[in-house]
């Protein structure tokens, strides 16, 4: 029996038994010895459903971060540049204005398997999905006019660091959230406390976290994390915004165990900053045969989709693959695809890796990384 | 009709009173507040390519060498800008090697000063960031310039000669991509 307690009372805990918990990820420790807070991924491996709890969802930093602390009566976000109004909003003022509620996923750029992966967090923990809350950018640029000529603009954090990126103004007109909200309380300090930026299908980075500042500007403003963005190819350019159609296998994948042949069903998750994932696709013959898998619930846009497939392992060694297609039709690639389209040595994969993970089920039942 | 009224209303009382007409008509709302011309100037410190946002003042690469081991920069960087345990402030390549293979360090591969001076300015001392003036942040950004052969040690930055300077990568990388709504990320990849 548990006992319980005020403080249970007043705010639930998990089960002592459920232990799944974030890590470090790609081998610098967070905090560092700084004492900053850098990249921390989530236990995808445990995952059900699409939300991924707020305690679970995980954490980039711009270059490693101190988690500010801010009062949110004190904080104000300010919209100036190339605007006929130049206006401040106080949290109040933005909770008075019409809102929108959505789910969204939220994926760092260096979320990229590599054959030292030994388990779905470490390959594939730097994104996850929540619901999210706020006024869209559109409405509030509405509210202070954008002028003519306006092409980019520049989002800015209140942290120490004041991390700040340029993104296209067409985004902002599209659907960007100035989120107060997530999983239905205010969003939590390690995701931007009191109000982050939500930018839809873009590289996580984008979604500004802390956010106070909005400047309209005519050109891309060249700030520390622009010029990271910067690269030698156009086409390796383009591939830096938004986030290509991209799923994989949560159960079984590497680190687990399946106890014997038998009925299993292939659990997974799929997304795109395309839009909404419209099919995706399973093969428990490392591609020689693919089957249509079951979209769990409703598709939505720039969101992670759960999906579903039977399967009767006979108990000998194979590969697990999935790959979808979204709204727009781009299909997630293999690296051998990814390969021969750009011409490069097999394994780089230019902007953020959204190629086929390939799990191995060996026959005593242990799930090992296909890429290893 | 109201609105015209209103507008002759204001156009005779004057300027002030015309501002007000144009919010009243043109905000949804009504929510939020106009921040006062010095709110704004005090949080507008993303300095763009043609440092409008620079602030006066001026400094060269000896007060920045000074400063560098004065202000901590020294020990997380290293005293020659190298090897400490922060990122990396000086390239080791020669000076004619392609700036794409001189590595990612903000003073060689940042295509414009500003930038420097901007990230200097926002996110330098670690831990104590924003007690630099604005002369410490120009002779630091020089001293990274010269460390690294972009300008000569006497050279002197301030808010005019700072946007002029030739970064080693010049043009030299790719146009961005003109980001459309529900369109695919690279004309031509199926993925």
């Amino acid at each position: 029996m548990i006992k319980g307690s005020k403080e249970l009372i007043a705010y639930g805990d998990r089960s002592r038994f459920v232990t799944s918990v974030r890590i470090p990820h790609g081998g610098r420790p967070s905090p560092d010895s700084f004492g900053l807070v850098f990249h921390v991924a989530t236990p995808l491996q445990d995952s059900v459903g699409v939300i991924t709890p707020s305690s679970l969802h995980y954490v980039a930093t711009t270059r490693g971060s101190f988690l500010p602390d801010i009062d949110p009566q004190e904080h104000r976000l300010m919209i100036h540049g190339m605007v006929d109004r130049p206006l401040t909003f106080t949290m109040e003022d933005l909770k008075r204005l019409p809102s929108v509620t959505r789910l969204h996923f939220i994926e760092c750029a260096g979320n990229r398997s590599t054959p030292r992966a030994k388990n779905v967090q470490e390959s594939h923990g730097m994104t996850s999905c929540a619901e999210w809350t706020g006024v869209l950018l559109s409405t509030l640029l509405k509210e202070c006019g954008v002028k003519g000529g306006a092409s980019w603009f520049v989002a800015e954090g209140a942290e120490e660091v004041k991390g700040a990126s340029s993104m296209p103004v067409a985004k902002a007109l599209d659907d960007v959230i100035v989120a107060y909200g997530m999983n239905g309380e205010p969003v939590r300090p390690q995701q931007g406390f009191p109000l982050r930026l939500l930018v839809p299908g873009f590289e996580g980075i984008f979604s500004t976290k802390y956010v106070r500042r909005i400047k309209l500007v005519d050109r891309y403003y060249m700030n520390y994390n622009d010029y990271g963005h910067l690269r030698q190819d156009e086409k390796e350019t383009a591939l830096g915004y938004q986030v290509g159609p991209k799923s994989v296998i949560t159960y079984p994948s590497a680190g687990q165990q399946l106890p014997g042949k038998g009925f299993y069903e292939i659990s997974g998750l799929a997304w795109s900053g395309g839009g909404a994932i419209r099919r995706v696709e399973v093969s428990t013959d490392d591609g020689k045969h693919w089957m249509d898998a079951q979209i769990k619930g409703t598709a939505q846009r720039m969101a992670h989709t759960r999906f579903g497939c039977p399967w009767n392992w006979d108990g000998k060694e194979t590969v697990l693959l999935s790959r979808c297609t979204d709204e727009l039709g781009a299909v997630q690639p293999t690296r051998a695809q990814v390969a021969k389209f750009f011409n490069v040595p097999l394994g780089e994969v230019p902007g953020l890796d959204n190629t086929i993970q390939p799990w191995r089920i060996a026959s005593d039942g242990s799930v090992l990384n296909g890429h290893a | 009709m109201g609105t015209h009224r209103f507008l002759a209303c204001a156009l005779l009382l004057g300027g002030l009173l015309l501002e007000a007409s144009v919010l009243a008509q043109s905000s949804t709302y009504g929510v939020g507040r106009v921040p006062s011309a010095e709110e704004i100037r005090a949080w507008d410190i993303s300095i763009g390519p043609d440092g409008a946002e620079l602030p006066p003042g001026r400094g060269t690469a000896k007060d920045g060498a000074e400063l560098y081991v004065e202000k901590g920069c020294a020990a997380c960087h290293g005293k020659m800008g190298r090897e400490g345990r922060a990122p990396s402030l000086k390239g080791t390549a020669d000076p004619k090697t392609d700036t794409w293979e001189r590595g990612r360090i903000l003073p060689i591969r940042s295509p414009f000063a500003t930038t420097v001076w901007d990230y200097i300015n926002r996110a330098m001392p670690l831990n104590r960031e924003g007690t630099l003036t604005a002369d410490e942040v120009y002779a630091l950004t020089a001293y990274l310039l010269y460390i690294n052969d972009v300008i000569p040690e006497d050279a002197v930055l301030d808010a005019q000669s700072l946007p002029k300077v030739k970064m080693p990568i010049g043009d030299e990388y790719a146009s961005l991509p003109e980001w459309k709504p529900k369109t695919r990320r690279l004309r031509g990849y199926p993925y």
